[in-house]
């Protein structure tokens, strides 16, 4: 690892609340998408003559179309209960990382152009002119929140600055702003299926190479398949399973739970992706289109259920979005052609979509598989509760199910369990610092410095617990982890996935 | 009839007109405005009655405020709690016969005025000391601070310093409901704590204070975690379908 060009913060084990530095982060921008990665999604290559009319044009509409951002915008009372409650803020102390100064950025614009006070007052309700600078302040601090959605526990009234900061990225993109790194991975799932850019043949060699190994690993012919008509179950997963460390780790304990509980499954090459930028960059369109794949890889191969993998934001999609989206879920109504078609072909004795740990623990309740748990003796495990699993799903059928069905999970799997602090855990997770179209390395300082609340609980248990090995259900919480572990003195393999573990203790002989 | 009379039943009329229509205007656009995909904040209710128990503990207790910061949560609820006894209690000004409830409160609404205040100079103090609360403070939330203690403390001054006609004043409010005006006594505190009262009835709608029935409207607290078992489509939404 290189030196870094900034401060790592010191890590004492729990985390004190900063004086603001105004500016602190003011350089930390990522790098914005050429005219023709904007192009490719629809949107103009660069800022035109008339792009202030066509943002509040822009930002006209989605109050109209989003009943969130509408009373978001009125309601807030500038009451400061939110202020420390951002990981990105705790890290960089700037305080247009406070939730409630990064919602300004788009109030004092609102009230500008659509309040009578702003109108008429400005000065007294802090209203501004969206002139270019206040466009650059979206553009830099619209990227500096991951959509975590923590500030939005703590608000009296849910104050969700994801949802402003999704707007703000729409209306960006609409005037000819778009980020590098989440539209150039948008582009890569329309054109090549998933985000990656791996194309079906590696995808096929990939799972061929994962098949033999684990064979030689076990002695079982645990099997990967793809584009199987007829498989009962289709899984979903993020696209770095396929092949990055440590998440190929957890796609061999999915395979081993299918194969021990003697499920049939498939993946499909059409939707090879599970992750879901569409929803990062806020445009319903793009989300919408990005998920259309599910729906067609589904009806193509004729499943019952719908499985997804480890993947944070692709199981808020999934879980809160896809009935909307494509129909994959139950309830559609008589009138519902759309819906309908789908949903008569999936089984509604299973919830659909279904998380993959809701699968694991029901075949664990049934005592369908079973575990050798001394196999995970070596690790001592902490969780970490990923955000958009958190406060934007569910699992199982009690709300806080998406807490105790890993945990539990990880429990029937090894023996040794610690949480970390908790005010950090549950619904008051912090994200792991690279979430929400963060996870590129020119955003590396903002994701050190973000990470650091969730680093500091880790400290905390390292040290006065032992633990080493901090399990998660995210692709993003993976890949950011075992880049920031080390910038923290942590080594990386410390990060890995829940089915890693289980893939560690799961007997594969039990039905033999 | 004074001029003063005339006046403040028109300064009445207006603000009430104004009050009413801005609060019916934007409570219609909240209403018709669709939310087009689930977003409660998570772990949410899963039913209806679940919903409005959430609702109802945000707005009695403040549930997320006291997650968040206890010093908000006391300050603010002190606050809350004290002006809605003060306003019940002035329901004796609207009423006649006064409901015998309204009666019965009357020595709590009275000192009710005090944890008002005192809740409010608390919130004020933040705006100071707090850098990041000073940090995200605008004119009008220092304004809006000063006017509620100015009806406050005029309002005190009242109960507590030097009495007004409250029998005078009160045939002057009956009088306003049913359009028959009667003076208004002309005691200088009183038109202080009415003018206020008025210039607050105006802002309501266009100010900060739509957090009142924002609350109810708000995605993340008002919708049921139901997304698996019921297809949630908004209008606009399901013309992308076709
Ligand atoms: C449904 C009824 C209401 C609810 C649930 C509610 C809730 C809240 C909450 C949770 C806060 C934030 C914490 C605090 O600063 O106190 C707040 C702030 C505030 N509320 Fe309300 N409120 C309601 C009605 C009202 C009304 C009727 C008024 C005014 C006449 C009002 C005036 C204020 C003011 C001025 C603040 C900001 C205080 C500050 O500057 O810190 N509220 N409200
Ligand atoms: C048209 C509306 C109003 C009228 C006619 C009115 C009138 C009065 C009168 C006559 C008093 C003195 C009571 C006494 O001597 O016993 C009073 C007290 C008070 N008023 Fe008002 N008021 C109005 C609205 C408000 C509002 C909206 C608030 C709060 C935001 C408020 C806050 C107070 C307080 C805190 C007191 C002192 C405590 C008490 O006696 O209840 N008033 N008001
Ligand atoms: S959503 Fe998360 S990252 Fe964004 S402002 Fe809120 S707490 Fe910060
Ligand atoms: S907690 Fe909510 S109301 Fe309070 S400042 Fe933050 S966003 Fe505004």
């Amino acid at each position: 690892m290189a030196a870094p060009k900034f401060e790592v913060p010191e890590l004492k084990g729990y985390t004190d609340i900063p004086l603001l530095r105004e500016g602190a982060a003011a350089e930390v921008k990522s790098f914005p998408a050429n005219a023709q990665i904007q192009e490719a999604l629809g949107f103009p290559g660069e800022l035109a003559e008339n792009w202030q009319e066509t943002a509040i044009g822009r930002m006209g509409e989605l109050l109209g179309k989003y009943r969130s951002l509408q009373v978001f915008m009125d309601a807030c009372v500038h009451c400061g209960a939110c202020t420390d409650k951002c990981h990105y803020y705790l890290g960089t102390s700037d305080p247009k990382n406070m939730p409630v100064a990064r919602q300004d950025l788009m109030r004092q614009v609102y009230r500008r152009y659509f309040t009578f006070a702003g109108k008429y007052f400005p000065k007294l309700v802090g209203a501004k002119d969206l002139t270019r600078e206040v466009l650059d302040d979206w553009y830099r601090y619209y990227y500096q929140c991951s959509e975590c959605r923590r500030c939005s526990v703590y608000c009296p009234y849910g104050i969700d600055t994801a949802e402003i900061t999704m707007a703000g990225r729409e209306i960006l993109d609409c005037v000819g702003i778009g980020q590098k790194y989440t539209n150039e991975i948008l582009g890569k799932v329309h054109r090549i299926g998933n985000n990656l850019g791996l194309p079906g043949p590696a995808l096929l060699d990939t799972l061929t190479g994962l098949e033999e190994d684990i064979e030689e690993d076990t002695g079982f012919a645990v099997k990967l398949p793809i584009d199987v008509k007829g498989a009962e179950v289709l899984l979903i997963t993020p696209s770095a399973d396929f092949f990055s460390e440590p998440h190929v780790e957890s796609l061999i304990g999915y395979a081993k739970v299918f194969h021990a509980a003697g499920i049939s499954w498939t993946l499909s090459s059409l939707a090879s992706e599970a992750g879901n930028f569409g929803m990062f960059i806020g445009n319903y369109e793009q989300m919408q289109k990005v998920a259309l794949r599910i729906r067609e890889a589904a009806l193509e191969l004729g499943v019952k259920r719908i499985v997804v993998g480890e993947c944070g934001h692709a199981w808020r999609v999934a879980y809160s979005f896809w009935n909307t989206l494509i129909g994959v879920g139950l309830g559609a109504g008589a009138d519902d052609k759309y819906g309908r078609m789908l949903q008569q072909q999936l089984d509604p004795n299973y919830p659909q979509p279904a998380h993959i740990c809701e699968v694991t623990y029901d075949l664990l309740q049934q005592g369908a598989i079973t575990m050798d748990k001394e196999a995970n003796d070596h690790r001592i495990i902490t969780f970490h509760d990923s955000c958009n699993v958190a406060r934007g799903s569910r699992m199982g059928d009690m709300p806080g199910g998406q807490f105790l069905i890993p945990r539990e999970i990880i429990k029937s799997v090894a023996n040794r369990f610690h949480d970390m602090a908790p005010e950090t855990i549950l619904e008051g997770t912090f994200c792991c610092g690279g979430g929400g179209g963060l996870l590129t390395d020119d955003l590396m300082e903002l994701r050190v410095k973000g990470a650091q609340p969730r680093m500091d609980a880790f400290k905390d248990v390292v040290d006065n617990h032992g633990v080493n090995f901090m399990a998660t259900i995210c692709a993003i919480c993976k890949a950011q982890f075992t880049k920031v572990l080390p910038y923290y003195g942590f080594d990386m393999s410390m990060v890995g996935g829940v089915h890693q573990l289980v893939s560690t203790a799961i007997r594969l002989d039990a039905k033999q | 009839m004074s001029s003063l009379t005339i006046f403040f039943a028109l300064l009445f009329y207006l603000a009430t007109a104004l009050l009413v229509s801005g609060l019916a205007y934007k409570i219609y656009i909240y209403s018709r405005t669709p939310a087009p995909l689930k977003i409660p904040t998570m772990p949410a209710p899963t039913t209806t009655t679940g919903v409005v128990m959430r609702m109802g503990r945000e707005v009695v207790l403040f549930e997320s405020l006291f997650k968040s910061n206890k010093w908000i949560w006391i300050f603010g609820w002190m606050f809350h709690f004290g002006l809605l006894l003060v306003l019940l209690r002035h329901l004796r000004y609207f009423t006649e016969p006064v409901w015998g409830w309204v009666v019965l409160i009357q020595p709590f609404g009275k000192y009710a005025a005090f944890a008002m205040i005192a809740g409010l100079l608390g919130l004020w103090a933040r705006r100071f000391l707090v850098d990041r609360v000073r940090y995200i403070s605008t004119p009008s939330d220092h304004l809006m601070l000063a006017l509620l203690v100015g009806i406050g403390l005029t309002g005190m001054a009242m109960s507590f310093v030097v009495h007004t006609n409250i029998v005078g004043l009160k045939e002057f409010m009956l009088g306003l409901m049913v359009f028959d005006w009667q003076p208004l006594p002309a005691d200088p505190i009183l038109l202080a704590h009415l003018s206020l009262v008025a210039l607050l009835m105006i802002i309501f709608p266009i100010s900060k204070l739509l957090h009142a029935p924002g609350i109810f409207f708000s995605p993340t607290r008002n919708q049921a975690d139901n997304s698996r078992d019921t297809r949630h489509v908004a209008s606009w939404a399901a013309r992308l379908e076709k």
